[in-house]
């Protein structure tokens, strides 16, 4: 039966079987398996991304030996900073604390990459203008940057809101302060968007000064029940500069 | 005479191949420079006492917080030898204006290529605040998808990686990430981009951004531990991703962000 096969098929037979072994060989035994095998790959991708050198060493590091330092940080305003975010990367130093020193920024123009006014930061965030605030002088002169103070600690409304608290300065309601209609509780110093101070919200608050029979001597009065009708009394007056709308 | 010690070559060679072959596979392993990493054949963990099944990792962003000040983008071109260039971040941060007209500009403040800053009449704007920005790392990763050579993939702890080793360059990921996250690296003309600092998320250490942000407007966490900064932040906040629509489920997770925000 294998000798009715022409002679010209057998041979051609033989190179087919050793083209297609060849390749299963190649395949199978000759190739390394990491050109195939996906898995083989992402494994030397971590590998090669966890061998990374890292170079920001982490605050809780530092102040193992600059307790001092940390002691004092951990008190004032600053205590949730890093200490690499004003050193720079420290890991080199903490391997080799003598002869790598980190960054110590002492220039006037570090501070404000943070602290000059801006109109996109947030609201109560301390902020100068650095055209106008002492000039040339580095600001660790007066602040202690890992104890740092304000002049006077932002205790009154105005510090952030000073446009408001400059128009209700020359209005009639110069002498009422802030907190007689609203109130702040002292989360809204931390996070002032999320935390808002209160307003009054009916006219019977706006009535207490204003009704007629008030105790208030010097405010003009109204009848609550005949006067503006429907609307609440901030749609025509603007509490901060009233009379004059 | 060249043939037959070219063909005798051959056999010796393919022969000691197959031989060997499991040999080679391991010295290839070995040359990996990583002492802490060991490939174990189960494919389980790679990373000696870390095990990437328990952890998924995500980060919240508290847009109320940011100042905008680049300590992050700058910390992560350190950490991450990210070209100097200023115009190539794996994070950068945006500031939105919205005037009084309800025109919305944005502008990259950590791109240095953008020129002077134009300055707003601040009588004009309505709102503004600053936006940072960073690869989502998302659960249904679009440059995965659209890798021709299989480079880039998500790990088991929800992070996506690219093999700088094999990918080709070809930039349909920089192309297919709806949130710019990539660029091509210049020096290895490779894709690149924010991997929560791999290498030191699975040693327990924060990614370098998040390190030196003096606000604490960056909070990262693992969710699978309840106990994280992460999940309380999630918990605490009305939490937005950027383009829900596209169904690529980011793992970057804004707090109060503002409806203009792309």
């Amino acid at each position: 039966m294998f000798e009715r096969i022409p002679e010209q098929i057998r041979r051609l037979a033989i190179v087919f079987v050793i083209v297609i072994g060849g390749t299963v060989v190649l395949r199978y035994f000759v190739l390394p398996p990491s050109l195939f095998e996906t898995r083989l790959h992402r494994e030397s991708t971590i590998q090669r991304e966890v061998a990374k050198q890292v170079k920001f060493a982490g605050t809780t590091v530092c102040g193992g030996c600059h307790e001092d330092t940390a002691t004092v940080k951990r008190k004032g305003f600053h205590k949730n900073l890093s200490c690499e975010s004003c050193h720079g990367p420290a890991a080199m130093h903490t391997e080799d604390p003598m002869t790598v020193k980190p960054f110590a920024p002492r220039k006037r123009k570090f501070c404000p990459l943070c602290h000059e006014y801006d109109p996109s930061r947030p609201t109560g965030f301390p902020q100068i203008n650095v055209t106008i605030h002492n000039p040339l002088k580095p600001c660790i002169t007066c602040h202690n940057p890992h104890h740092p103070e304000p002049p006077t600690v932002p205790r009154e409304c105005s510090a952030c809101h000073a446009g408001i608290a400059r128009t209700k300065a020359v209005s009639h309601h110069a002498l009422i302060a802030c907190t007689t209609c609203h109130r702040a509780s002292r989360k809204h110093k931390v996070s002032p968007r999320r935390v808002k101070p209160t307003k009054p919200d009916t006219r019977e608050f706006c009535g207490k000064c204003h009704r007629e029979g008030s105790k208030r001597k010097d405010a003009p009065k109204i009848d609550l029940s005949t006067h503006g009708e429907r609307y609440l009394c901030w749609e025509c007056h603007y509490p901060h500069m009233p009379g004059v709308a | 005479m060249y043939r037959r010690s070219f063909l005798k070559g051959l056999l010796w060679f393919i022969s000691a191949r197959i031989f060997s072959r499991n040999g080679v596979t391991r010295a290839i392993a070995s040359t990996n420079p990583d002492t802490t990493a060991t490939t174990h054949a189960n494919g389980k963990s790679i990373i000696k006492g870390y095990d990437p099944t328990r952890h998924r990792y995500a980060m919240g962003i508290d847009v109320d917080k940011c100042i905008g000040c680049n300590r992050c983008v700058e910390a992560c071109t350190v950490e991450n030898d990210v070209p100097p260039e200023p115009f190539f971040t794996r994070t950068w941060v945006e500031r939105y204006v919205i005037k009084k007209d309800k025109s919305v500009h944005v502008e990259n403040i950590s791109n240095g290529s953008d020129g002077p800053k134009e300055r707003l009449e601040e009588a004009d704007i309505l709102r503004s605040f600053f936006v940072p920005k960073l690869c989502n790392q998302c659960e249904n990763p679009p440059c995965v998808q659209v890798c021709p050579v299989g480079a880039t993939f998500s790990t088991e702890d929800g992070v996506v990686l690219i093999d700088s080793e094999r990918c080709i360059g070809c930039g349909y990921c920089i192309q297919a990430c709806p949130y710019g996250a990539r660029y091509l690296h210049p020096k290895t003309r490779t894709a690149d981009k924010c991997t929560f600092c791999y290498h030191r998320i699975v040693k327990g250490m924060l990614p370098a951004c998040v390190e030196v942000c003096p606000t604490g407007a960056r909070v990262f966490g693992d969710l699978k531990n309840r106990a994280s900064r992460l999940v309380r932040f999630e918990r605490m906040n009305k939490i937005h991703v950027l383009k829900p629509h596209l169904n690529t489920h980011p793992k970057v997770y804004y707090a109060d962000l503002d409806g203009e925000v792309r």
